[in-house]
């Protein structure tokens, strides 16, 4: 198993958002979650990333985690290239640099490598964090919204990054407000207190 | 290791082309210039004021950088990132204290030189003011980047960062301004020493309930 959530609860600011949520994502599979604005999507992708604990129940993961969310974490002032070779290198991997054109060339944004972080639009910004995530090569995929400000085009090249990723044996557990093509994802719709 | 130096060379870098440095230096050159205005060209005054009054320029000047230290981070998301990567906080905060006093404290010390020169200082209190900064500023690199941590995303941080630092940076200033002696050295360097090995720690901390 990638990541496994048994009976977690979440609290934030004193609020309980969620209880009893148990969700289990192994080699291949994908989740998407969803739910009104402010019930927890968002904090549920914490949790998962290990950025927040639970406030009951246990979360385990094997491997490596990739986030994206709309904090962009780039070094605005920095070319596109170097902001996100800074991440790659972070993590280890061989080969920082070509793995960073590589991601880049996936997500369309291979010819703005030299480009400042600052210059990008919204659209671009998003696929820039996809980017770092497909660079991160790691197992498990926490997308927060992928598809905000994306195109028809750039969702399409979401949606086949991760046929990609699940196909070459990687989870992702997603929040949107907007439909995806997934083959056989599981939806988790967060309704408050407990996951329907 | 080559992690370690990928985030020190990345706040290194940082500093030096944000601007940050020259501005400190700029403002450290400033201030030291107004006292000689204030108190008179008396040179033996002058000379006996000097040590104090560099220190207190470079703790002024260590005000500078403090806001934009650690919290563009906080609201990037890039501590975020580094716990998804598995780094601690603390040895993260331990790492940007070390690329901190990378940035200001070899151009302070280079300006110190200039201040020294306004002054008059005769070349042994000069070596004094030098080996004094060399030891203190660890510490005003440790305290400045506990200082961005606490105050991040407040509002107001600039002048709560001044509040916060201040006071805490006092036993720098007097054994700083005071290390004419061997003893005021020791002191100040086992000042430095309590700051930079307690910082970490408490920036890491303050990082941790501001994004939890």
């Amino acid at each position: 198993m990638i990541v496994v959530l048994d009976r977690v609860a979440c609290a934030r600011g004193g609020r309980l958002l969620f209880t009893h949520l148990s969700l289990t994502l192994a080699a291949g599979e994908a989740a998407i979650v969803t739910g009104p604005n402010g019930i927890g999507k968002s904090s549920l992708l914490r949790l998962a990333a290990g950025l927040i604990a639970p406030f009951e129940g246990r979360v385990t993961r094997s491997g490596r985690i990739a986030l994206t969310t709309e904090d962009l974490a780039l070094d605005t002032e920095r070319r596109l290239g170097e902001a996100l070779s800074f991440w790659a290198r972070l993590d280890g991997l061989a080969a920082a640099d070509r793995r960073v054109a590589a991601a880049l060339d996936t997500v369309g944004l291979g010819t703005l490598t030299d480009v400042p972080v600052r210059l990008l639009s919204t659209g671009q910004r998003r696929r820039a964090g996809l980017a770092r995530v497909l660079a991160a090569q790691a197992p498990l995929w926490l997308l927060d919204e992928p598809g905000n400000g994306l195109d028809l085009a750039g969702v399409a090249m979401l949606e086949r990054a991760i046929a990609d990723h699940r196909a070459a044996g990687g989870a992702v557990l997603l929040t949107t407000h907007q439909p995806l093509e997934l083959a056989d994802a599981r939806t988790l719709a967060l309704e408050g207190f407990v996951a329907a | 290791m080559s992690v370690m130096l990928t985030l020190i060379a990345r706040d290194v870098r940082r500093g030096y082309v944000g601007g940050g440095a020259g501005l400190v230096c700029g403002f450290f050159l400033l201030a030291v210039v107004l006292f000689p205005f204030a108190i008179g060209p008396d040179r033996a005054v002058l000379m006996r004021v000097g040590a104090g009054a560099i220190w207190v320029a470079a703790l002024l000047a260590a005000l500078l950088p403090v806001e934009r230290l650690i919290a563009p981070d906080v609201e990037s998301g890039w501590f975020d990132q580094i716990r998804v990567h598995g780094l601690s906080l603390p040895l993260v905060m331990a790492l940007r204290i070390v690329a901190h006093w990378l940035a200001f404290a070899p151009p302070l010390m280079l300006a110190a030189l200039v201040a020294a020169g306004l002054f008059g200082l005769e070349a042994a209190a000069l070596v004094r003011v030098e080996a004094g900064l060399l030891l203190g500023t660890p510490g005003l690199a440790a305290l400045a980047v506990a200082t961005g941590a606490l105050t991040a995303g407040l509002r107001g941080a600039g002048g709560l960062a001044g509040l916060l630092l201040l006071p805490l940076a006092l036993p720098l200033l007097i054994f700083g301004a005071g290390s004419g002696d061997m003893g005021a050295l020791k002191l100040l360097a086992a000042v430095s020493l309590m700051l930079v090995a307690g910082a970490p720690w408490i920036a890491g901390a303050a990082i941790r309930s501001v994004r939890d």
